[in-house]
């Protein structure tokens, strides 16, 4: 009983920080080719992330594979319901990470275009579509007692296109931020000015999606069956103004902090939401797979945990740690001088 | 045709067309894996030699090998997403059933070693100007480790799909009851030193073939007979090693899959010092081969057991619908051991010739080396397809058939579909990695800029 709470948590957490920091490598590749005029500058975009989109990447691993040893009849179901779905998110995934190495290794133009249009697609989609998946889950799944009845079109619907707008113009927003703090010049300068206009496109669709998540699902029921848990959604609010407030008094880097929050916050608003669904049967609540009917045994979530509570501080430190040997800007200099780049 | 029924399978089912996608794509991640493995401890050892001799000559040769190490691990690392993906989208019943035990190492690989290997591939890349020599060389190492580690979580629990332990059948499902007999499952140790060593081999020899391709045309002599050196003493350690830890894998198949191994020696009877044929072709319809030649006495029961008298089950005593298809699982185990021991006697020559300083002279030799370039990736997949093709007709040995595992929710023009466009878009990938492999290896290194 605790441990698959234990493990309801760590399942959102890994959701979270997966999509905090993959989320501004999203949000880089999709404005790459707004931003970069040139080539050089679209090298100078791709080298902010260089280092460290394989290491976020990770996280979506990690949690997919820690809902497979938790909740491994959630992780056969949830992976076969949404099979077209993702496997588009996988194609683009893939194209986005042979893109990057790939691209400078040709001087070619078309070569070169193919590998950003590749970049774009495949941070375009995964956002889009991760939101899409998430939407439908808050929904909930058409499953009964005979499987699943929706197709990828039925997984197209309003609701979940508006929570895949919603992770768009989130991780659009959190890129932008990030490019600002990582390069220099008139880059920076087109990224601060997007970060700031772009901000009130994500308060119309953030708002509309609160008002619209009532009358699509159940995600408030838990919040106000316990109103203390409201607590979550106002620091979202007050994390969201925040990135406004830090932009307009030019603290970036605080900023890109309350970005992150707002990233954070948001899964943890659905994933509370949920509680104690993983999937919830949009059909018959008993069909619903739940933390408690879908877990693994004690045994093995009491081994999980603890290879979890030793292993995820750890790679939380070296990661903190690589941010910190790699902080500064990155300009076109370097990139150009750097045969190592990409 | 003799061979025909054992090796297409005719049905064009989800299942069938399953595990044809879940084969293509395995293999596909197995072409860049095992350089991955290899090579990242070959560029860590030329890395070290540089931060503690401090010679130039190294630090080229971590440039150049490097280059070459990043092109192949993009894509092992993008393809490598698609294994755990498709446990859940092509095999749900199986995920479902085997989820509590198997799910674990999965996910311990992924928090304890491809963070690693990520995290500090990376920073490698990118830290070149912004830490010492001596530290920057010691990301290499870690991302080596999280490699190889990462090899170590993924095969332990392919070692229990093959050989089951730690578990008991309750609430419908394996559960795991005792997570040191997964973890310290000696099949899956000798697996992880069968396979680990086997991608050195395959790093070694694309070391030692890249390198004869330039000193077949006098190109940087100095820089390649050194590179050529590390290769040759790489491949012979390392190549001895895949084939003494293969003896004692093939004694554990023998054990505990022996309907695998007398698939893999093609016996039919059951017999008491069982012979070894050098030449042999089986004939699965008729139950028995049609040819046996050059007779080893003894042999194949040494090789079950180390002794030449023990018995040797054949594939007669188990039933047909527990067999696996018999004739791709010979071959290719045939050929991977006859392969496996030409690594062997090519690494000698090699490291002989490095030895005499001779190696600019033995053209002959030097093209083989080039030439063979392709040979420990092909030993590579047949290894897996012994492993893989002998299991059947269990998904997990013993325990659960594969036609059991498959998803019951996903469709059949879905698994037509993801399956056309793996093939697609892997065919289109593995084109363009081969085509920048090859122009960056023919390149050649860089001349050395004034830096650091």
């Amino acid at each position: 009983m605790t441990y698959q709470i234990i493990w309801f948590v760590l399942w959102g957490v890994l959701w979270a920080v997966y999509f905090m920091l993959d989320g501004f490598d999203f949000g880089v590749g999709i404005l790459m080719n707004f931003f970069g005029k040139n080539d050089s500058e679209k090298r100078q975009i791709i080298n902010t992330i260089g280092p460290v989109w394989d290491g976020n990447e990770v996280w979506l691993v990690t949690a997919g594979g820690a809902t497979f040893a938790a909740f491994p009849t959630t992780y056969a179901y949830m992976f076969s319901f949404l099979y077209s779905a993702l496997l588009i998110i996988l194609f683009a995934l893939i194209f986005r990470g042979v893109a990057f190495e790939f691209r400078g290794k040709e001087e070619n133009p078309t070569w070169k275009k193919f590998w950003d249009i590749s970049i774009f697609f495949g941070s375009f989609i995964p956002a889009l579509l991760f939101g899409v998946a998430f939407g439908n889950i808050f929904q909930g799944l058409k499953i009964d007692a005979n499987g699943y009845h929706g197709t990828l079109f039925s997984l197209l619907n309003p609701y979940a296109l508006l929570t895949g707008l919603l992770f768009v113009a989130l991780f659009t927003l959190h890129g932008a931020i990030y490019l600002s703090l990582k390069t220099d010049k008139e880059i920076e300068e087109r990224t601060k000015l997007f970060a700031s206009k772009s901000f009130y496109f994500l308060l119309a669709v953030a708002l509309l999606f609160l008002i619209y998540t009532p009358f699509a699902t159940k995600l408030f029921d838990n919040f106000i069956a316990n109103k203390s848990l409201f607590a979550v959604v106002a620091l979202l609010v007050i994390s969201l103004l925040a990135v406004k407030f830090f932009l307009i008094k030019k603290k970036e880097g605080l900023a890109f902090v309350f970005s992150s929050l707002t990233v954070l916050l948001t899964v943890a608003t659905g994933i509370i939401g949920l509680y104690p669904n993983l999937i919830p049967s949009s059909i018959d609540p008993q069909y619903s797979l739940t933390i408690f009917n879908s877990s693994s045994s004690e045994y093995t979530l009491k081994i999980m945990t603890i290879v979890a509570f030793i292993f995820v501080p750890i790679v939380i430190a070296y990661q903190i740690w690589v941010y910190k040997v790699l902080k500064g800007k990155v300009t076109t200099e370097d990139v150009v001088n750097d045969p190592h780049s990409y | 045709m003799f061979w025909y029924n054992s090796v297409v399978e005719v049905k064009m089912d989800v299942v069938s067309l399953s595990r044809l996608q879940f084969a293509l794509t395995s293999m596909f991640h197995f072409i860049f894996v095992p350089l991955t493995l290899g090579l990242s401890i070959v560029v860590a050892i030329m890395e070290t030699f540089y931060a503690f001799k401090n010679d130039e000559r190294y630090l080229r040769m971590v440039k150049f090998w490097g280059k070459l190490f990043l092109i192949n691990f993009a894509l092992g690392v993008v393809t490598g997403i698609t294994m755990e993906f498709q446990f859940g989208m092509n095999w749900a019943e199986y995920s479902k059933y085997v989820g509590d035990i198997f799910g674990a190492p999965l996910a311990i690989e992924a928090t304890v070693a491809f963070f690693l290997e990520s995290t500090f591939l990376g920073l490698w890349i990118f830290s070149w100007k912004k830490v010492s020599k001596k530290m920057h060389a010691l990301f290499i190492w870690l991302v080596a480790l999280g490699t190889n580690l990462s090899a170590l979580w993924i095969l332990l629990a392919n070692a229990w799909m093959q050989k089951p332990v730690g578990y008991v059948l309750r609430n419908g499902r394996a559960e795991m009851v005792d997570f040191g007999a997964l973890v310290f499952n000696p099949y899956g140790w000798l697996k992880f030193l069968h396979t680990n060593t086997s991608g050195w081999v395959v790093a070694s020899f694309f070391v030692m073939g890249v390198s004869a391709y330039h000193i077949l045309r006098k190109n940087e002599l100095d820089f390649f007979k050194t590179s050529f050196k590390f290769g040759a003493v790489f491949g012979l350690i390392s190549s001895l090693v895949v084939v003494i830890v293969g003896d004692s894998n093939g004694r554990e198949v023998a054990k505990y899959q022996p309907a695998k191994f007398a698939a893999m020696e093609s016996i039919w009877e059951t017999q008491k010092g069982a012979p070894f044929n050098l030449i042999q072709i089986p004939s699965p319809d008729e139950e028995k081969n049609s040819t046996e030649a050059i007779k080893i006495p003894k042999m194949v029961s040494v090789l079950a057991t180390h002794d030449p008298n023990a018995e040797v089950k054949g594939l007669k005593d188990f039933p047909k619908e527990d067999r696996p298809p018999v004739f791709p699982t010979f071959l290719s185990f045939r050929l991977m051991v006859g392969l496996g021991f030409l690594f062997i006697l090519q690494s000698i020559v090699a490291v002989y010739l490095v030895m005499k300083n001779n190696l600019e002279k033995n053209r002959f030799l030097l093209k083989i080396m080039l030439y063979s370039i392709p040979l420990p990736y092909i030993a590579a997949q047949l290894g897996w397809t012994v492993a893989e093709v002998g299991r059947q007709p269990w998904i997990v040995y013993g325990l659960m058939r594969t036609t059991d595992g498959a998803s019951k929710s996903v469709s059949l023009s879905q698994v037509w579909t993801s399956l056309i466009l793996f093939t697609l878009f892997y065919g289109l990938l593995g084109i363009i990695d081969i085509y920048l492999l090859s122009k960056f290896s023919k390149k050649g290194p860089e001349p050395l800029m004034a830096k650091n």
